[in-house]
């Protein structure tokens, strides 16, 4: 009998995982299968670019059958349901699945209603909705005071809200209502970004640009009505336009299925990423509680010990232990703003030293941005 | 003996989103009078996370250095 593998979830993670396993285990041997309840692949960061009209929805979107390998099957459905003690997961249409591997890439789902106001009083550009309304809102925008900030923990891509303020700086500039526009950007810190080193670089690229830089705000509700922004550590910000990053939650099935935290994230182990105090459930991406970048970078790294475990347990071998075995990387491109960029590498030993922005890595990121469909989902690079 | 915390997160190998990002989270989601211990092998949480705290209103109840780590318990106190 093959093995079923099922993996929940046809986003970086979950598509990358199942092409890698149908490419390496001996023909015959296991049956891969995604799940996944739009059957529809999007670029996530694209989201960023969509705001200031420089991406369309059609380059942002593929049919995740068509990154898919022939030899692994696709189910179009929500899973409602898992149950880890009789290894099966509840399928809203299509009923139970069975399963002897598990992989859970469900991703985070964006939750606006967690923050009062949040919904009626500001934009964002964290899915292709918000994004698209916000590239509106900045066409129109004839001057003002911007805000830009943070209103929930864990969020995606960490980088994105300080890419976005000097994207948008350069967008006004060029715009022609730079010189009527406050910019002031919130940080939830006592610098720019988490990372000591970028903050270093980015600081002074604030300071030249005229980007107001407001630390230790993790904001916590806003006021459509007055138009003003309220931290957690009780300040208060009148906007004209404000454009916040929503708070995330892992998704409904792990909640549904008393699998997750408070927030909905799957408690992981840190090396191995299998779902702790259940067998053979391991998770990938952004439902993880690790306390790392939820990026598809992250998920493009943890996709190689994933594959390495469930292979060697298909052919009943012990698995390579440093092929297995997660060390932290992430590796992602960081938006500097006029044509500049710089890349932050790091893993759980090692911290990142990203170099000078320059036109090399901003030329380097939109290429990635094209390369991405050929490879990343398809495990090839 | 270390003071023991309602919720432990381990931080270490952290650089983004970071230790004090993960505290502040950890706050969010607790009750008041919750204690939550942060492991963070950055030397910058030793400025950042009391700062934080001090500025947040909530309580720094212990720093003490473990192997190669930091340990950091808060309180929540409001």
């Amino acid at each position: 009998m093959p093995a079923e593998i099922l993996v929940l979830g046809g986003g970086v993670g979950g598509s990358r995982t199942a092409n890698l396993l149908a490419r390496q285990l001996p023909a015959g041997s296991a049956r891969v299968r995604v799940v996944d309840a739009t059957g529809l692949h999007v670029y996530q960061p694209g989201f960023l670019y969509l705001a200031f009209g420089q991406a369309n929805g059609g380059w942002l979107a593929r049919d995740l059958r068509s990154l898919l390998r022939r030899d692994v099957g696709l189910i179009v459905d929500r899973a409602r349901r898992i149950d880890t003690d009789a290894k099966v997961v509840h399928l809203e249409q299509e009923g139970p699945v069975g399963y002897d591997h598990l992989v859970i890439a469900t991703g985070s789902h964006l939750d606006h209603a967690s923050v009062p106001g949040l919904t009626q009083g500001a934009h964002g550009f964290y899915s292709l909705k918000d994004a698209e309304r916000l590239r509106e809102e900045l066409r129109a925008f004839q001057g003002g005071t911007v805000i830009v900030g943070i209103a929930g923990m864990p969020y995606k891509c960490p980088p994105a809200p300080v890419e976005f303020v000097l994207l948008l700086e350069e967008y006004l500039r060029k715009r022609g209502v730079r010189d009527r526009t406050t910019i002031k950007f919130l940080s939830p810190l006592n610098r720019v970004f988490t990372i000591e080193s970028a903050s270093q670089m980015v600081a002074p690229i604030f300071e030249q640009k005229g980007i107001e830089l407001h630390t230790f705000v993790n904001i916590e509700s806003v006021d459509p009505d007055k138009r003003q922004v309220l931290s957690l550590e009780g300040e208060t910000f009148d906007y004209d336009l404000a454009v916040l990053v929503p708070p995330h939650r892992g998704a409904d099935v792990i909640t549904a299925s008393g699998l997750g935290d408070r927030g909905g994230w799957l408690p992981t182990d840190r090396h191995s990423l299998r779902v702790e105090g259940v067998d053979d459930v391991y998770a990938i991406g952004d439902c993880t509680d690790l306390p790392i970048s939820k990026s598809g970078s992250t998920a493009h790294y943890e996709a190689h010990p994933i594959v390495e475990q469930i292979v060697a347990a298909v052919e009943g071998r012990a698995p390579e232990p440093k092929k297995a075995r997660y060390e932290g990387q992430v590796m992602c491109f960081f938006e500097m703003g006029d044509r500049k960029a710089t890349i932050i590498r790091f893993d759980y030993d090692h911290p990142p030293g990203p170099p000078k922005p320059s036109v090399v890595w901003h030329l380097a990121k939109w290429g990635f941005n094209r390369a991405y469909w050929y490879f990343v989902p398809r495990g090839i690079f | 003996m270390p003071t023991a915390a309602t919720k432990e997160i381990d931080a270490r190998g952290s650089f983004c989103p970071g230790p004090l990002m993960e505290l502040i989270r950890a706050i969010r989601d607790a009750d008041v009078g919750d204690t939550i211990a942060i492991l963070s092998k950055d030397p910058g949480s030793r400025t950042d996370i009391p700062a934080w705290v001090a500025k947040a209103k909530h309580e720094m109840v212990e720093i003490s250095d473990e192997d190669g780590y930091s340990r950091y318990v808060v309180k929540k106190a409001r």
